[in-house]
């Protein structure tokens, strides 16, 4: 019985977010070791500016309510319909990578829980935003407009082409899984502009892939491991 | 209740499907959840044989006089359970994939455990009580049950192939009242009219209409459930056979685009496909084909379109074998590089026949064109049996990178790519001619590093004596390709090579000659990994880099087929410190999962096997240490023979389903007749009896293992009968042999101290599961050779014991 009641109470801990305040320390200590994780790895830094939208985007409204106790965790957590909302490592990384800035015009393609867009809405001037799965369109879109996201436009659709009427982009972050990297999403890369794609499983980001296009419109690409990890130790 | 004698049928029957209800376990969770899961969850199932033993024998008092009906409690609670207890386990939200990140999912794991354990328990509970009740005649009770085993593992392959698994557990569930009915009949029991009653039951169980709530739930991350969430996307075509279950997907909005890895220079879109999913994993796409070939221009952007750039006169038209060619895109990629003949391998029937006849216009008849040839069967098997030369043969992509990418391989045998594999492929090329295999890229690289080495283990083998002027191997952003030549490469080539991967941002990841400044110039790596990995591997300290190197890329072999084993325990330590940078999505985990496996099993078997001897007021009523060892050492050393022939006579039988049928079937049989030769040599002496068959057994492992690789080489170009005939045949000795320990020690407990059977019955249960994942852990560190020899030392450890009953 007194397991019973134990549980009840867990239970209960769980389903009701606590309040507000909590919420902000706990993202603060979130945002702490997000920069303490990345920069563990001596290739890596964390634009203040990336530091300050990670620590104001409420994570906590991205998620289903009965996760929200969970949601300044450094982990990912499932959002329904089989996805994810990414680890918030690996969403402050895919920032820092594309190096954003005011004023700029990102392209994101797979909107999910919406809150990739909401971290770059808080650095750049406008977000376009894809998603394919119906039901998670529509909840993100809700969601971004009540917290007051007015620089993100959502929209249901084939993320393939990308999103021409608004190209060409600063920046586009592709978080759909995709067997290649769809050349229309080059096409609206602005030269000199920046592209990352996080490969691996579902909970799980092996690699992240950054595509940079040069001036004269050649790509090159990067695989960027997120965890400072070298297969090899001493001299061969 | 008057109880005559053992309840043979009954026995035969409810084994058959317990055994049948494994095998489909592995299916339906398979589709579920992921293969290696199924694994896991079978493994600890299992553990349900070893508590019933337990349960029996510390509540064997009051059973005692209820026998009869306490065994049809038991036999019709096994039937029931088997569906309730998997539709309830997968009510349970476990998600694997946060195993590492939510401290709830053990917990759910653990309540799956204890779900699928139930109809095992209750499975066992039958044949522990009538091995307790009837000790005298354990022998013929054994030869019932693992007959009756033998039976189910082949009787289930059949079921599979004419209906879907989850009709295969109603007609389980059916035949498990059936032999509860059986069983009323051969007990006598009171009032006859049970049996009616059962068999009725049995018939309205099997005639009951499949109903929405039976069908499976795959897990929301597979990569189906993820396709099938998008707008627009229908189910067109499922397909079902023991091989996996097919789902062939049509986009009415979003077309697929399959082209795993192409350039990032590519301006092509693929033109429509439809995705083919099997278990729930994948996609292989069946690509729209209208006999033209420009749409097909996007194949030639991928790293798999190397070897043609390469192949030069006189191979322009070149003779291509395609190993694994599922959907036809690597045969598509074929016919758009000119192939003279192409030759398609597919193991799965069914796969071929959604290109061959349901798909055939779509496909544009490509399996049907007359430079086309498929063959139903095993590559390996294929490239033993025929004597063709090949221009090039194209190991294609088989697996999707989901699974790949999550480490989800490690447990799986694989003799696709071991060094024995790539020489035989090798013998099968023209002059000139050239392997070309394409993997996944995994960072930090581990298969394509691990397939490198076994490229350069199997040129060395073959006596090249400079395999690195053979070599070459490129890699995309998403892909890695490697050419193995027959002969030294060409200047030419070499130009063709840098040319081809210059032309698609490709980068060359080592070449014959080649200096560290062109390694990592378009795909940039913190380090030229790759490179330098393929130098390291042709050095002379490549052992050195091999130890050094954080995951294991040691070349697999056929005694070791686990190619996808990377796991080392130190660089898990290093990634576990890392989790929170993301450390654990590098680990392979299948490897950590089996570990898991066998310490879960271990901890059961101890605290269920030691339970009875703590609860028990008197301890003497329980039999000797010497007991436990005999049961637990047969236990083991069955189930270490079993799997490591098993393996032996996969590679001889080409066909890893058919061959562990058959084999299974086989051992399973044969032992039988062994038990029941046991009961008939009883006045013998058990003694003598076991030591024979201890001396036998020994006797004909030591010399399999020396003769069988050369004896299958000699007679792999028989016909299919032929070898099974001949496996059979080479089975059948050994078996009967590791048939005979078991019965004759429970009848010896019989006479001596027959209160201990339940108890020896729950050991040897244990110890059966316990041996089947040891013997994967140890023949991934040393070989299948290695367990043999391990199970025959272990039967010698009987022998001894047995010496020293009461």
């Amino acid at each position: 019985m007194r397991h019973l009641i134990l549980g009840t109470f867990l239970y209960l801990c769980c389903a009701f977010p606590s309040h507000g305040e909590e919420f902000d320390a706990k993202r603060h200590k979130m945002v702490e070791e997000i920069l303490a994780d990345i920069t563990a790895n001596d290739r890596f830094t964390l634009d203040p500016t990336v530091q300050a939208a990670m620590g104001k985007v409420e994570r906590h409204r991205f998620v289903p309510g009965w996760l929200a106790a969970f949601a300044y965790l450094n982990r990912p957590l499932p959002i329904g319909h089989g996805q994810t909302i990414s680890q918030p490592t690996i969403v402050a990384l895919m920032t820092d990578l594309i190096k954003v800035k005011a004023g700029d015009k990102v392209l994101e393609i797979g909107t999910g829980s919406g809150y990739q867009a909401a971290v770059l809405a808080e650095i750049v001037e406008s977000v376009y935003s894809i998603e394919i799965i119906e039901p998670l369109e529509k909840e993100a879109a809700e969601r971004l407009k009540s917290l007051g996201y007015g620089n993100v436009k959502v929209k249901l659709s084939d993320g393939y082409y990308g999103w021409p009427e608004a190209a060409p982009f600063d920046a586009i972050v592709v978080t759909a899984a995709s067997s290649h990297v769809p050349p229309p999403l080059i096409k609206q890369l602005k030269p000199g502009g920046r592209m990352v794609i996080p490969l691996g499983a579902q909970f799980m980001t092996q690699y992240l892939m950054l595509v940079e296009k040069r001036m004269d419109g050649s790509v090159t690409s990067h695989q960027i491991a997120p965890v400072a990890f070298v297969p090899l130790t001493g001299k061969h | 209740m008057p109880v005559l004698k053992p309840p043979f049928f009954a026995i035969g029957l409810l084994s058959s499907c317990l055994l049948a209800y494994e095998v489909l376990l592995t299916r339906l969770f398979s589709i579920v959840l992921w293969h290696h899961f199924a694994y896991m969850i079978i493994s600890a199932a299992m553990l349900g044989f070893g508590a019933s033993g337990t349960a029996l024998a510390l509540l064997k008092e009051k059973i005692a006089p209820h026998i009869g009906a306490v065994y049809l409690i038991a036999a019709t609670s096994t039937a029931f359970l088997m569906p309730l207890a998997f539709l309830l386990a997968q009510q349970v939200p476990f998600n694997p994939l946060e195993l590492l990140w939510d401290g709830t999912q053990p917990a759910k794991l653990l309540a799956i455990y204890l779900l699928m354990m139930l109809p095992f328990f209750f499975g066992g509970l039958c044949m522990g009580l009538v091995l307790w009740h009837f000790g005298g005649n354990a022998g013929r009770i054994y030869a019932f049950d693992i007959l009756g085993a033998g039976a189910g593992s082949l009787g289930v392959i059949g079921l599979l192939y004419v209906m879907p698994p989850h009709k295969v557990l109603i007609v389980l569930t059916a035949l498990s009242l059936a032999a509860a009915a059986v069983a009323v009949i051969e007990l006598e029991m009171r009032p006859k009219w049970m049996a009616k009653v059962f068999f009725g039951l049995a018939l309205i169980v099997a005639a009951m209409p499949p109903g929405n709530w039976m069908l499976t739930h795959p897990s929301t991350y597979k990569d189906l459930s993820q396709t099938l969430n998008i707008t627009g996307m229908r189910v067109i075509e499922e397909r079902s056979s023991p091989l996996g279950q097919i789902t062939v997907v049509e986009s009415s909005r979003i077309p697929f685009r399959h082209a795993p890895g192409m350039s990032l220079n590519a301006m092509d879109e693929p033109p429509p496909q439809l995705a083919v999913f099997v278990d729930g994993n994948g996609p292989a796409v069946i690509t729209r084909f209208d006999g033209t070939l420009a749409p097909l221009a996007y194949l030639d952007q991928l790293t798999s379109a190397l070897p043609y750039h390469v192949l030069n006169e006189p191979h322009s038209r070149p003779h291509v074998l395609v190993l694994g060619a599922g959907a036809g895109g690597d045969v598509l990629q074929a016919l758009y590089h000119g192939a003279g003949k192409i030759d398609a391998v597919e193991l799965d029937r069914n796969i071929i026949d959604l290109v061959q006849r349901r798909f055939s216009g779509f496909a544009g008849n490509l399996y049907a064109r007359p430079e086309v040839h498929t063959y139903e069967g095993e590559a390996r098997g294929f490239v033993n049996t025929h004597d063709d030369r090949y221009d090039l043969i194209q190991v294609a992509l088989l697996d999707s990178f989901g699974v790949a990418s999550a480490g989800l391989y490690g447990l799986s045998e694989s003799y696709l790519y071991t060094v024995e594999a790539l020489q035989t492929y090798l013998n099968r090329l023209t002059p000139g001619g050239m392997l070309a295999v394409t993997r996944w890229l995994s960072l930090p690289p581990r298969d394509s590093l691990k397939l490198f080495a076994t490229a350069v283990a199997a040129l060395e083998r073959a006596g090249v004596s400079n395999p690195a002027a053979r070599l070459a191997m490129i890699r995309g952003w998403k892909t890695v390709t490697l050419l193995v030549k027959h002969s030294d490469f060409t200047s030419g080539e070499i130009a063709a090579i840098k040319e081809f991967s210059r032309a698609r941002s490709f980068d060359v990841a080592y070449y014959p000659g080649m200096r560290a400044d062109e390694a990592n110039r378009y795909n940039l790596l913190a380090q030229p990994y790759f490179y330098e990995g393929a130098v390291a591997l042709l050095g002379t300290e490549r052992q050195a880099f091999l130890d050094r190197y954080k995951f294991s890329i040691e070349p697999a072999t056929d005694d070791r087929p686990y190619f996808f084993h990377f796991f080392k325990w130190n660089a898990a330590a290093e990634l576990f410190a890392l989790r929170e940078q993301g450390g654990m999505a590098l680990l392979d985990w299948s490897y950590p999962l089996l570990v898991a496996t066998l310490l879960q099993a271990f901890v059961a078997s101890i605290l269920l096997v030691l339970a009875p001897l703590a609860v028990s007021r008197r301890r003497r009523a329980l039999p000797t240490l010497r007991v436990a060892l005999y049961f637990l050492a047969i236990g083991l050393a069955f189930m270490f023979m079993e799997i490591a022939f098993i393996q032996k006579f996969v590679l001889f039988l080409a066909h890893p389903l058919y061959a562990v049928a058959v084999v299974l079937c086989a051992f399973l049989v044969f032992a039988g007749v062994g038990s029941w030769l046991a009961e008939r040599w009883r006045g013998r002496g058990s003694n003598r009896n076991v030591s024979l068959a201890v001396v036998a057994i020994a006797t004909l492992s030591v010399i399999y293992l020396a003769v069988l690789p050369s004896v299958f080489q000699g007679l792999i170009h028989l016909s299919d009968p032929a070898k099974i005939a001949i496996s059979v045949a080479l089975i059948a000795p050994l078996a009967v042999c590791m048939g005979i320990p078991f019965p004759t020690g429970m009848m010896r407990l019989a006479s001596t101290a027959q209160d201990a059977i339940p108890w020896a019955w729950a050991i040897n249960g244990f110890a059966s599961v316990v041996g089947a994942v040891l013997a994967t852990l140890l023949a991934i560190h040393l070989g299948f050779a290695a367990v043999i020899l391990l199970a025959v030392l272990i039967y010698g450890l009987a022998g001894a014991a047995l010496k020293g009953f009461a």
